[in-house]
C-alpha cells in the first residue's frame, strides 16, 4: 500500500513526508530542531509543555469557489493564524508553511523556558542529569539569560521522594511533562505512577505497593527531560562527562538488548574501572530504546568481591591457589589421559567464541560436548528460526504472533513489550498458556490448556488437522489462516527438556504446514533461559537427557559457565563419580566446590565476544572495563589448554576466533566482526546530539548485528522431526503435581549480587491455587517440607488464584531444584 | 404571572416535584418529540431558535448537536453542572428549584442526537443537589419517562449523575470528560473535538444546565416564539447572576440585550450607599474588566455588544465593583483563584498563574515596585496565546485589563 506523501516547507526547505507525520518529526527528519520537552517520538503527543510552538501557515481557499487563493505572482496565498501552534500535535498538511526561527517563535521559546525555570531549583552542580540535561541544553540555546523571578519566591519541594526502592523523585526538578506517566501507561501497561494535585502542586506519585511496581521503571529516568527521576543505583554516582561508554549486550535473557555501559576509573576502587550505570543502546530491531530493570540493574555480579581470581587445584581435600601454568598443565594432562572419555558441559551465557573453542578442544580429544540446560528445540531454529530481516517492530495488521508456554513478561520482558505493541498496532496475537499471563489482555484469542497438553494444543492449531476443537482453538486457527506473517514463540512454562523438545517440533510442524517459514517475519523463536543458548545450539551443543549417567561415566568433566551440582541434586550425585572435574567459572559455585581444578573466567564486561539472540541475531559486545587481574576469557583458557595438547586454537582475540568459527560453521559463513559492527540511521534520532528528543539512551555506533538466515531461507530441504506424544501428567493419591516456571527476579548467580533487587526477588515458595491447596492440605503462607524427586526442601505456600487447579507452580532458580514437571509430596513431620 | 421561561418555580410553588411539574405542562415537549417528531426535527427547531450556549462560549446549540457524525455510535450527551465560575449561581437555582425542566431539556437533547445515555456532571460541592437529581431520575424512571421504549417508541434513555471533586477546571468540557472517565481532570488536546471523539472516545454533546433548560419551551412553543425574546443574533432569555457591590444581588431572568444599566439600577436596586460604579466583570473571574461609564452602562448585554467593549459576556455573571474598591486588590483575588485552579497541565498557565499571584500579592501588600506592575503585565501577555485551554487565557484577562484601565490603582500601592 503506497503511503500518501505530503509536501510542505519548513523554514523554506521543501519537505515531503508521509501523511500523518507531525510537524515536529518532519522538521527533525530534515535536520531542523524544534525543541520539545513533553513530546517523545515513541509516544502520543500531549501538547503540554508548549515549548514546540511554531508559526504555521496554510494555503488559503476561497470559500465560494473552493479554489486556492493566489498571490499576485501566482503562488498560493498563505494564511497564518493569530496564535502559534504546537508542532508536536499538528500533523503536516499539503502546502503548509512552517516557520521555526522567526522572532515570534524565538520569543515564545524564551517565554516558555522562563516559565519553566521560575520554579526550577537549578541545582545543576549536584544534579545527576547535569551535563546531559535537555532543560540545561535547551535553556543555553533558546532560553533567557537571566530570570525576572525572585529567587526567594521559588517553591521549595521535597528532593528525595522514593517512588519505590529503585527510583527516586526530586519534586523540585519535575517539569510536569508526563513523559514518565505516559511511558508507564502507553508503552508498558503499568500505570502505577501518575499525577496528584493540580497546578504548581502537581506531583508524581505512585499508586502501587511496592512503590513504582514495574519491571521497566528505569526507562523513565532516561526519558525524563530533567533530573527529576533518578535510579537509586546511579544517583549521585558520577557526572555524565566523567564516564566512558562501551557498547555491550544484556546477558540476562534471549532478547539480546543492546546496552551501553558507562564506567569511570575510581581511586576508591584502587584505580579500577567501575561500572556506574547500564543504559539502553538503540536497536530498533531488537530493543528499540528500552531495557528492563533486570538488564539495567543486575550487573553487579561482574564486580562482586566473590569473583574467582586465581586458578585453584585440589591438593588433598583442599582447593589451593596455583599458577595458570600449573593449572593449564594439569588440565591438559588429565584431558589427554581421558581422551574420548572427556565430557564438556557448557552454559548458555558463554559467547560463541568460547563455545567454539571448547567444542574444538573437546572434538580434538574425541570427547563429547553438551549444553547444560533443560530446554530443547534450538536445532529446529537453524531450520525454521525467524527469517533474516524479521522485525517485530514492523508487525501490524496482517501479521500474527503465537506465544505458547511462555510468560514473556517475566521471561523476556522486551519481547513482551514488542509483542504487546505489535498487537496494539493490529497484529493478531494468540496466546496459548496454562495460566493467565500479562499478554492475555492484548490477545485476540487466548487458549487455556492444562499443563501437559502443550503439544496437543499446538498440533490442534494446524488447520488441516482441524477436528472437533474448542472455540478458542478455532479462533486461533482463523487468526493463523488470516495472516500473511506468523511468528511463533515457545517457552518452557511448566516444561522440562522432553516437553520443550516435543513442543518445538509441534511448533515447527505448525509453521511448515501453514507455510510460515523461510522468510522475514516468519518462523520460530525460542524463549531461552540464557542470552546465548541459541548460540550454543548453533555450534552443535545439545542438552542431554541422560546427563547424569554421562557425567558419572566420564573420566574428565570440563564444565564452563554451568552449575549442574547447584541446579540438580541428581547431577551432583553423578559428579561424585566423575574421575576429574574442571570448572571454569566466575564464582565458587556448588559445582566448583566439587571440582579438582577451578579456572577463573573473565566477566562479559571485561572482554569482547558475540551472542546469538532468540531471533538468531548475531551481536557483538565490547570490553567495558579493564579486566581484573587473574581471570582469563573462556575461549582463551580453552585455547591454552589445547596448545598444551598440541592443537592450535585461536587464543589471541575473540575476533580471530570468530573468523575461524565463521569458516567452520555454514550458518555463519562470511560473517565478520566488521559486519556485526555496521550501523545505519535509525528513527527516532536519539543519542548525545538529540538528548531532548529521545532521552539519554545511547545511539548505536557499534553495530546492529546480523540476523542469520535459517536453512529454509537458504532454500535447503527441511528435515521435519516427528512430534512426540507426551504422557499425560497425573498425580496419584497422596501426591500433587509441581511444574517449573520462570520468574524475572530469581535467585540466580548473576542476580543475587544486586542487593537493590532483593526486595523484588522470588522467595523459595510455591504458588498454589486455593482449591489445590485444600485438596493437598496446605495453607496460605504456611512453610512446609516439599519433597520433590526424593529431595526435601523447606518452602512457603503462596495462594494464587491464577495458578491452575491441577498443578502448583515453582519458580526456577530460587533454591528448590526442579527440572521439569514433577510429582511432589508434603513431608509429614511427625511429633 | 410574570411569565418566566426558566425560573418558573418562582411562579409555581413546588415545581421541583414531578407531579407539580407534570401538572404544569411538564414533559409535553418530550412526549411530543418522541411520539411525533423525528430527531432531525427537534434539532432543526433548536437550530432555528438561535439558542446559544449559556456555559460561556455562546456557541449555537443546534449547530453543536448537528456536528455528531452518524457513522459512529453510541452518542452521549453530558450536562455541564459544574458551575464553578466565581459570581455564577444560576445553574444551581435551576437544579434546586426547577430540576425537571433542565432534565427534560437534557432528554430532548439526547433524543435529538439519539443518545441512549446522558450524564449530569455536577461540581463536588453540589453533592446535596446530586442526591436530589438522583431522586428526580428515579421518579422519572418510576413514571416511565425514562427507561426502555419510551411512549411505546423504539427510543430508550437512561440518565446518570456524576459528582466531581471540586476542581474549577472540570467545567472545561474535555477535562469534564476525563473526570467522568475516572482520570485526572485535565483538558484534552483538540482536535479531535468531543463532537467526534468525546466521552469514551464517542461523539458527545456537552451543554450547560441553563442551555438545556431552554430546550423544552423551544420545542413546545416553537423557534419563532423563542425569538421574540432577545436580539437577532442573541435570541432568547438569559439568567444574569448579579453580585458584588449591589443592593439586590441575585439571579435575574431577562432578555438578552438588556443593558447593564437596567440590570444594575432597575433590577438590582443600585449600589449601596449610592456609590458610583467603577468597573464591571460580566463573566465572573474570567472577565475582562469593563470600565464603567455611560457608554458601557448603556451597552446591551448580548454576545455581540459586550464583545465590542472587549469583554465577552461569558456566563453572564455580572459582578459590580464600586468606586471604593482598589482594582489591584480585585486583580489579586482573581489571579489567586486561577493559581489555585490551574490544572497544571501546561507550562504557561501552571507557572504563569503562580508567578502572577506572587507579584500581585507583593503589590497589594505594599512591597512592590513600579517595575513589578510592568512585570505583572508582561507575564500576563507572555501567557496569552500559548495555553492549552481557555483557563490559562482567562487568568490573564483581569490582570491585563486591570493594569490597562486602572493603572493608577496599582501605582497607588507602590512604595515610592
Ligand atoms: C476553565 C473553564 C471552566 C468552565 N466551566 C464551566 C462551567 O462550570 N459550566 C459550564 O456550563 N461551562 C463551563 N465551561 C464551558 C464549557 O467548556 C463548555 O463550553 C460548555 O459547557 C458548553 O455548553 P454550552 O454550549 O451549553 O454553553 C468552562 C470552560 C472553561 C474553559
Ligand atoms: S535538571 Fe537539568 S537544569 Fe535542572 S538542576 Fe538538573 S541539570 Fe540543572
Ligand atoms: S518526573 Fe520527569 S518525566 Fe515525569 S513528569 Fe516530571 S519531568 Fe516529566
Ligand atoms: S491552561 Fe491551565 S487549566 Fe488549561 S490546560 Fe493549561 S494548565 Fe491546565
Ligand atoms: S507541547 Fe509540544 S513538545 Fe511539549
Amino acid at each position: 500500500m503506497a503511503v500518501k506523501m505530503v509536501n510542505l516547507t519548513i523554514d523554506n526547505h521543501p519537505v515531503s513526508v508521509p501523511a500523518g507525520t507531525l510537524v515536529v518529526d518532519a522538521a527533525k527528519k530534515v535536520g531542523i530542531e524544534i525543541p520539545v520537552f513533553c513530546y517523545h517520538p515513541k509516544m502520543d503527543p500531549v501538547g503540554m509543555c508548549r515549548l514546540c510552538l511554531v508559526e504555521i501557515g496554510r494555503p488559503m481557499v476561497d470559500r465560494a469557489t473552493n479554489q486556492p487563493v493566489l498571490e499576485a505572482d501566482g503562488s498560493p496565498k498563505i494564511s497564518f493564524g493569530p496564535k502559534l501552534e504546537t508542532a508536536c500535535t499538528t500533523p503536516v498538511s499539503e502546502g503548509m508553511v512552517v516557520l521555526t526561527e522567526n522572532d515570534k517563535v524565538s520569543e515564545a521559546r524564551k517565554d516558555i523556558l522562563e516559565f519553566i525555570l521560575t520554579s526550577h531549583p537549578l541545582d545543576c552542580p549536584v544534579c545527576d542529569k547535569g551535563g546531559e540535561c535537555p532543560l540545561q541544553n535547551l535553556t543555553m540555546r533558546f532560553g533567557p539569560g537571566e530570570s525576572r523571578f525572585l529567587f526567594d519566591e521559588k517553591m521549595r519541594l521535597a528532593k528525595q521522594v522514593p517512588l519505590g526502592e529503585l527510583i527516586l523523585l526530586d519534586r523540585e526538578r519535575c517539569i510536569q511533562c508526563a513523559r514518565c506517566v505516559r511511558f508507564q501507561k502507553e508503552i508498558v501497561d503499568d500505570p502505577v505512577i501518575g499525577f496528584s494535585q493540580r497546578g504548581r502542586a502537581l506531583e508524581i506519585v505512585t499508586f502501587s505497593d511496592p512503590g513504582f511496581d514495574s519491571i521497566f521503571s528505569g526507562n523513565t529516568t532516561d526519558i525524563c527531560p530533567v533530573g527529576a527521576l533518578t535510579t537509586s543505583d546511579f544517583r549521585f554516582g558520577a557526572r555524565p562527562w566523567e564516564m566512558n561508554a562501551a557498547a555491550s549486550l544484556c546477558t540476562h535473557c534471549p532478547v539480546g538488548c543492546n546496552l551501553t555501559i558507562n564506567v569511570r576509573r575510581e581511586a576508591r576502587a584502587g584505580g579500577r574501572d567501575v561500572i556506574k550505570r547500564i543504559m539502553p543502546r538503540q536497536n530498533e530491531s531488537v530493543n528499540e530504546i528500552w531495557i528492563c530493570d533486570k538488564g539495567r540493574f543486575a550487573y553487579h555480579f561482574t564486580e562482586s568481591e566473590q569473583r574467582l581470581t586465581e586458578p585453584m587445584m585440589r591438593k588433598g581435600s583442599e582447593l589451593v591457589a596455583v599458577s595458570w601454568d600449573e593449572a593449564l598443565q594439569a588440565a591438559a594432562s588429565r584431558l589427554k589421559k581421558a581422551g574420548e572419555k572427556t565430557i564438556t558441559l557448557a552454559g548458555g551465557r558463554l559467547s560463541n567464541e568460547d563455545l567454539f573453542n571448547l567444542c574444538q578442544l573437546t572434538s580434538g580429544l574425541g570427547g563429547q560436548y553438551w549444553m547444560h540446560g533443560t530446554m530443547g528445540g534450538g536445532d529446529l531454529l537453524a531450520q525454521v528460526g525467524v527469517g533474516q530481516g524479521t522485525n517485530l517492530g514492523e508487525f501490524g495488521p496482517g501479521s500474527a504472533i503465537l506465544v505458547v508456554a511462555s510468560d514473556l513478561h517475566e521471561e523476556a520482558p522486551v519481547w513482551w513489550l514488542r509483542v504487546k505493541q505489535a498487537a496494539e498496532r493490529g497484529a493478531t496475537l494468540i496466546v496459548a498458556s496454562a495460566r493467565p499471563t500479562r499478554l492475555d489482555r492484548f490477545a485476540k484469542c487466548v487458549i487455556r490448556y492444562a499443563y501437559g497438553e502443550e503439544v496437543e494444543t499446538v498440533t490442534s492449531l494446524v488447520p488441516e488437522y482441524k477436528t472437533d476443537v474448542s472455540e478458542a482453538i478455532c479462533a486461533g486457527i482463523q487468526g493463523i489462516l488470516g495472516a500473511e506473517n506468523l511468528v511463533v514463540f515457545f517457552g518452557s512454562d511448566g516444561l522440562g527438556l522432553e516437553g520443550t523438545t516435543a513442543l518445538a517440533a509441534a511448533c515447527m510442524e505448525l509453521l511448515v504446514k501453514t507455510n510460515h517459514f523461510g522468510r522475514a517475519n516468519n518462523g520460530l523463536i525460542a524463549v531461552w533461559p540464557n542470552a546465548n543458548t541459541q548460540g550454543a545450539f548453533e555450534l552443535g551443543y545439545r542438552p542431554a537427557a541422560d546427563l547424569a549417567s554421562r557425567l558419572a561415566e566420564a573420566q574428565v568433566a570440563y564444565i564452563a559457565a554451568a552449575d549442574p551440582a547447584g541446579d540438580d541434586p541428581a547431577l551432583a550425585e553423578a559428579l561424585r563419580k566423575t574421575g576429574f572435574i574442571i570448572v571454569q567459572e566466575l564464582f565458587m559455585t556448588p559445582t566448583a566446590r566439587m571440582a579438582d581444578l577451578v579456572l577463573p573466567a573473565q566477566a562479559f564486561t571485561e572482554r569482547e565476544g558475540t551472542f546469538v539472540s532468540g531471533e538468531r541475531r548475531v551481536q557483538r559486545y565490547y570490553p567495558a572495563v579493564r579486566p581484573i587481574s587473574g581471570p582469563r576469557p573462556d575461549f582463551q583458557i580453552a585455547a591454552q589448554i589445547a596448545a598444551q595438547l598440541g592443537f592450535s586454537l585461536e587464543e589471541r582475540l575473540a575476533s580471530l576466533v570468530f573468523q575461524r568459527l565463521s569458516e567452520a560453521m555454514p550458518d555463519f559463513a562470511g560473517l565478520t566482526y566488521q559486519q556485526l559492527a555496521m550501523v545505519e540511521e535509525q528513527w527516532p534520532l536519539i543519542g548525545r546530539h538529540d538528548l531532548y528528543f529521545g532521552g539519554t539512551g545511547y545511539d548505536n555506533h557499534q553495530g546492529l548485528g546480523v540476523q542469520l538466515k535459517p536453512a529454509a531461507q537458504r532454500l535447503e530441504p527441511l528435515n521435519l522431526p516427528d512430534v512426540p506424544e507426551l504422557p499425560p501428567l497425573q498425580a496419584p493419591e497422596g501426591a500433587f503435581l509441581v511444574v517449573p516456571i520462570t520468574c524475572l527476579y530469581d535467585r540466580g548467580q548473576t542476580l543475587l549480587p544486586t542487593s537493590l533487587l532483593h526486595e523484588r526477588m522470588e522467595k523459595p515458595a510455591i504458588y498454589v491455587h486455593p482449591k489445590l491447596a485444600t485438596r493437598v492440605g496446605l495453607e496460605d503462607k504456611q512453610s512446609f517440607q516439599l519433597v520433590l524427586n526424593g529431595i526435601s526442601t523447606l518452602v512457603q505456600v503462596i495462594f494464587d488464584e491464577n495458578a491452575p487447579e491441577g498443578a502448583a507452580l515453582l519458580p526456577r532458580s530460587v533454591g528448590v531444584p526442579i527440572q521439569g514437571p514433577a510429582l511432589a509430596q508434603k513431608e509429614i513431620v511427625s511429633g | 404571572m410574570s411569565g418566566y421561561v426558566l425560573l418558573r418555580h418562582r411562579d409555581i410553588p413546588d415545581l421541583h416535584k414531578l407531579d407539580v411539574y407534570l401538572a404544569n405542562g411538564g414533559f409535553a415537549a418530550f412526549k411530543k418529540a418522541v411520539t411525533a417528531m423525528k430527531p432531525e426535527e427537534v434539532l432543526k427547531e433548536v437550530m432555528d431558535s438561535g439558542l446559544r450556549g449559556r456555559g460561556g462560549a455562546g456557541f449555537p446549540t443546534g449547530v453543536k448537536w448537528s456536528f455528531l457524525p452518524n457513522k459512529i455510535w453510541p452518542h452521549y450527551v453530558v450536562a455541564n453542572a459544574d458551575e464553578s465560575e466565581p459570581g455564577t449561581f444560576k445553574d444551581r437555582e435551576l437544579l434546586e428549584s426547577n430540576p425537571f425542566q433542565f432534565l427534560e431539556g437534557l432528554m430532548l437533547s439526547c433524543y435529538a442526537v439519539q443518545a441512549n445515555v446522558g450524564y449530569v456532571y455536577l461540581r463536588g460541592e453540589f453533592w446535596r443537589i446530586a442526591g436530589q437529581i438522583d431522586g428526580c431520575i428515579a421518579d422519572l424512571e418510576a413514571a416511565g419517562l425514562l427507561g426502555e421504549k419510551l411512549y411505546g417508541s423504539d427510543y430508550s434513555l437512561r440518565l446518570y449523575t456524576h459528582l466531581g471533586a471540586g476542581a474549577y477546571i472540570c467545567g472545561e468540557e474535555t477535562a469534564l470528560l476525563e473526570s467522568i472517565e475516572g482520570n485526572l481532570g485535565q483538558p484534552r488536546l483538540r482536535p479531535p473535538f468531543p463532537a467526534t471523539a468525546g466521552l469514551y472516545g464517542k461523539p458527545t454533546v456537552i451543554n450547560n444546565v441553563e442551555t438545556l433548560a431552554n430546550v423544552p419551551p423551544i420545542i413546545e412553543r416553537g423557534a419563532a416564539w423563542y425569538r421574540t425574546f432577545g436580539t437577532e443574533k442573541s435570541p432568547g432569555v438569559k439568567i444574569f447572576s448579579l453580585s458584588g457591590n449591589i443592593n439586590k444581588p441575585g439571579n435575574y431572568e431577562l432578555p438578552l440585550g438588556t443593558t447593564f444599566r437596567e440590570l444594575i439600577y432597575t433590577h438590582g436596586g443600585g449600589i449601596p450607599g449610592g456609590r458610583g460604579v467603577k468597573a464591571i466583570m460580566a463573566a465572573g473571574a474570567s472577565s475582562t474588566l469593563i470600565l464603567a461609564n455611560d457608554q458601557s452602562l448603556d451597552t446591551p448585554m448580548d454576545y455581540e455588544s459586550t464583545q465590542q467593549l472587549g469583554a465577552p459576556l461569558g456566563s453572564a455573571s455580572v459582578i459590580v465593583i464600586d468606586d471604593s474598591v482598589n482594582i489591584a486588590w480585585l486583580v489579586r483575588k482573581t489571579v489567586n483563584f486561577f493559581k489555585h485552579e490551574s490544572c497544571g497541565k501546561c507550562t504557561p498557565c501552571r507557572e504563569g498563574t503562580f508567578w502572577m499571584d506572587n507579584i500581585a500579592r507583593r503589590l497589594i501588600s505594599g512591597q512592590g515596585s513600579l517595575k513589578d506592575i510592568d512585570l505583572l503585565y508582561n507575564v500576563a501577555s507572555q501567557m496569552q496565546g500559548k495555553c492549552l485551554c481557555a483557563l490559562g487565557e482567562f487568568s490573564t484577562m483581569a490582570v491585563a485589563s486591570g493594569i490597562e484601565k486602572f493603572r493608577k490603582d496599582f501605582e497607588a500601592l507602590v512604595k515610592t
